[in-house]
């Protein structure tokens, strides 16, 4: 195994040290700039920095031989991205976080060191893993990989940064509760990077983390993090992104991923590791938003009917008064089954069967609500979307548009300045659907608030859409292209 | 906010742990399978993986009983525990078992037996035949994201075209939780409730749910040969050649497949418990310990699924 690790420099320093009591201030652009000013103040009062070159090389194998730490039998789980411009060193960073937290297990580093054509393994390898993608040396598809620390499980989506593949970066922060954004720190913000930020911004993405990558390259110099993380957390302001984690990184040498630099000693913020490891999860959040259950499936069991699903928000409790969405009828839920047993309440995102006091003719697609505060109602929608094939799409188009579970045709009314969608492009539309549909506003429930439209020739997955409410009442203008596709 | 209503206040369930969260997704896939097609089908081997995901489509419909029959890809190199351990599973539930025989193929020669004995990759055109002469529209698999690189990039709802191949350049975008089950007469779907599980967490729900596996994935007697670094156990599939002497050893197997190509790994793990603690520790993949057909080349699993592989 030993025989493994050759690489360029020490892959990971020993002795890893204990982690800050709690969760650090989020780096606001005065926060940056205040750590200039302090800078100084700091050299003079901090120890001197850890010599991670000769840690590395005390016991530099030691980490592949380590057992993993085991993880707690339930811990909780955040699901995270990688975003950023292609080469800004996305598949390096996860590489690196995988292999600095011994989750490559020997038989994976073999492999991938089999495949490196250089003298070190090449830790992108881990990710890239289609043939396609290591002969070109891109990513294409995003991976998807697990690891686990005592304190925590990670499902890490890899995306591409190539803008060709945009559509699998937008699969992949779909879910996500974290995105790390990479920037190379000798190019700076680049229109990619732009693109992925409003993503993450149009996706509500709730964590956002700027990875000032490649530091190793620009002699670590503090200055080029700061101007990169101003010029970035301005723009992040500007797309409503309320706060940011800006850290040092260099994912090739392995500074600030899951140990500190020693050659950063200006930036004490957290690595990347600990910052991922500390971060709150979203899962109350999502428990406690208004309580949302789209109905999947009616299951039949002698005479009784139970409705199967998962709570898409909120809690709902035996005895709860609830609504049936679209057709309004109220009734008692009288009966809650956790996957076969029999439950007094439960929470988002639990699947279950709901038992209803009254005989309702309720379907697949139907959405149950707390009786009192329902979501919006009605065929017309406004939504910014995101256009994900290379057929555009136009005002006129006649589409399938799935939300939650119910799947409906749909009429695209209108795209504000008349401009077709192409493929990446994001936008808005108004579209009219065949039926009502009972949605909230993307912000306030991502899963009730976000529908897909689909090809209805041959079932292509065509736009993303994000709700933003029911449209105003339309008035026509003079303007050719703002002509409303149904008048 | 809470909830309104004017229920009584029943305690909310605590956080849900991370096999909740799991169990709660690979549930909602499953139901949007019976939801979306006509003419699902489970493939099911008798490997942990299918045997998680079985239990678990029970689970989404109790308790009413499972509206998708299972099919099986009968290498004719099983080990005979876990023959046995699918037949009382399919009796003890009362399910609807198809078999898709790779012996048949052979017999009637169809197919032509490997040179190095693995019937592995010879489990495609049993596999494609049979879901299209049944006319199966979904397909369940027990696949997880985290076995192996090629199936990291693969989709949850995966669109297979009228060859059954895989196209990983022409996947769909796969957004929140809404699954596209649209697909042209012909081509069916892959669907993968497990993708976000590890063998760790296949493991711990198993502890959970207390789920009975074939008695093979325990420490036991039995005798083995090694070959290119992997203990196999001698069967109809073929024998130990000169210099692979028979030994003797208490082993345990990390997957279940063709016997011809899976290895076992020498294990006193002989409760689930102990399988666990031995995973933790263990340096090497599931695939990686017990696989030879992995080992063929880089892109092997890639260049098995374009042709219609699990
Ligand atoms: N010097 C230096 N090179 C780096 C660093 N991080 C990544 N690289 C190199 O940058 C190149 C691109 O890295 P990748 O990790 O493949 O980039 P990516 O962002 O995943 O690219 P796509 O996925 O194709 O968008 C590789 O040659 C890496 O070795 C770093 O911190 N320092
Ligand atoms: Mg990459």
């Amino acid at each position: 195994m030993a025989a493994l690790d050759h690489p360029r420099r020490p892959l990971s320093p020993t002795g890893r040290p204990p982690f800050p009591a709690a969760g650090h201030p989020p780096h606001s652009t005065a926060a940056l700039m205040m750590r200039g000013i302090f800078q100084e103040v700091r050299a003079r009062l901090s120890a001197p920095p850890r010599n991670r070159a000769q840690e590395g090389q005390t016991d530099s194998m030691s980490h592949a031989t380590q057992d993993r730490a085991a993880p707690a039998p339930e811990t909780d789980l955040l699901r995270w991205a990688t975003a950023g411009s292609v080469d800004d060193g996305k598949s390096t960073l996860v590489g690196r976080l995988l292999h600095d937290s011994k989750s490559v297990l020997a038989d994976q580093l073999e492999a991938v060191a089999r495949a490196s054509s250089g003298e070190g393994p090449d830790l992108a390898l881990l990710t890239d893993g289609l043939r396609a993608e290591r002969e070109q040396g891109i990513t294409i598809d995003v991976a998807h990989r697990y690891f686990a620390t005592p304190r925590r499980r990670f499902i890490l989506a890899d995306t591409p940064g190539h803008v060709q593949y945009t559509r699998n970066m937008v699969t992949g922060a779909s879910t996500a509760e974290l995105a790390v954004i990479l920037v190379d720190a000798r190019k700076g913000v680049v229109e990619q990077t732009r693109r992925h930020a409003t993503v993450a911004a149009l996706l509500r993405v709730p964590h956002v983390v700027l990875a000032v990558n490649k530091m190793d390259l620009v002699d670590y110099a503090e200055p080029v993090f700061a101007s990169v993380a101003e010029e970035f957390t301005g723009l992040t302001a500007a797309l409503g992104i309320p706060e940011v984690t800006a850290i040092p990184i260099s994912a090739l040498a392995g500074d600030n991923v899951v140990e500190p630099s020693a050659h950063m000693d200006w930036y004490v913020g957290p690595t990347v590791l600990e910052h991922l490891e500390t971060v709150p999860v979203g899962d109350d959040a999502v428990a406690w938003e208004p309580t949302r259950f789209p109905v999947q499936h009616v299951i039949r069991s002698g005479d009784a009917r139970l409705y199967a699903g998962q709570l898409a928000g909120g809690v709902l409790r035996v005895g709860d008064r609830v609504t049936v969405l679209p057709s309004g009828r109220t009734t008692t839920v009288v009966g809650i089954e956790v996957l076969g047993v029999p439950a007094d309440a439960a929470r988002a995102p639990q699947s279950l069967a709901l038992r209803l006091a009254d005989d309702l003719d309720v379907a697949r697609g139907d959405l149950v609500v707390p009786a009192g505060a329902p979501p919006e109602v009605s065929r017309d929608v406004t939504a910014a979307v995101c256009h994900l094939h290379e057929r555009p799409l136009r005002a006129g188009d006649r589409v399938l548009l799935k939300h939650t579970t119910r799947t409906v045709p749909a009429v695209i009314r209108r795209i504000p300045g008349g401009r077709r969608l192409d493929l990446n492009d994001i936008g808005e539309v108004t579209l009219r659907a065949a039926e009502r549909l009972a949605f909230d506003r993307y912000e306030d429930n991502r899963r009730t608030g976000s529908f897909i439209l689909i090809d209805p020739a041959d079932g292509t997955t065509l736009t993303a859409g994000m709700v933003c409410g029911t449209p105003p009442p339309f008035v026509p203008t003079p303007h050719e292209g703002e002509r409303d596709a149904l008048g | 906010m809470t909830a309104v209503g004017t229920g009584t206040r029943h305690p909310v369930p605590g956080r849900l742990g991370h096999l909740d969260v799991l169990e709660s997704e690979a549930v909602h896939i499953i139901r949007e399978v019976a939801g979306e097609f006509e003419r699902p089908v489970i493939l099911f081997s008798g490997g942990k993986d299918s045997v998680v995901m079985l239990h678990l489509a029970l689970k989404a419909f109790a308790p009413a009983s499972l509206p998708f029959p299972l099919l099986h890809v009968d290498t004719g190199h099983n080990f005979p525990e876990v023959i046995g351990y699918r037949d009382r599973v399919v009796a003890r539930h009362g399910l609807r078992l198809y078999v898709a025989s790779v012996q048949r193929y052979v017999d009637e020669g169809r197919l032509r037996e490997r040179p190095d004995g693995t019937r592995n990759p010879l489990q495609t055109l049993p596999l494609l035949e049979t879901i299209t002469r049944n006319r199966f529209d979904a397909v369940f698999g027990g696949g997880r994201r985290d076995e192996e690189k090629a199936r990291a990039k693969e989709r949850v709802f995966s669109l297979r075209d009228e060859f059954g191949g895989w196209d990983p350049r022409r996947q769909r975008p796969e957004l929140w939780q809404l699954y596209n089950g649209r697909h042209a007469p012909g081509e069916h779907m892959r669907v993968f409730p497990l993708s976000n599980w590890t063998e760790l967490d296949v493991w711990q729900y198993i502890a959970r749910e207390s789920i009975e596996l074939p008695e093979i994935y325990f420490a036991h007697d039995r005798e083995v040969f090694l070959r290119s670094g992997m203990w196999l156990a001698p069967g109809e599939w073929g024998d130990a050649k000169d210099g692979e002497p028979v030994e003797r050893r208490r082993v345990r197997y990390r997957t279940v497949g063709d016997m011809s190509c899976t290895g076992a790994v020498l294990s006193e793990a002989d409760t689930v418990e102990a399988v666990i603690t031995e995973i933790t520790a263990s340096r090497l993949t599931e695939r990686g310990a017990t696989r030879a057909d992995d080992r063929m080349s880089e892109a092997a699993m890639e260049d098995r699924k374009r042709e219609g592989y699990f």
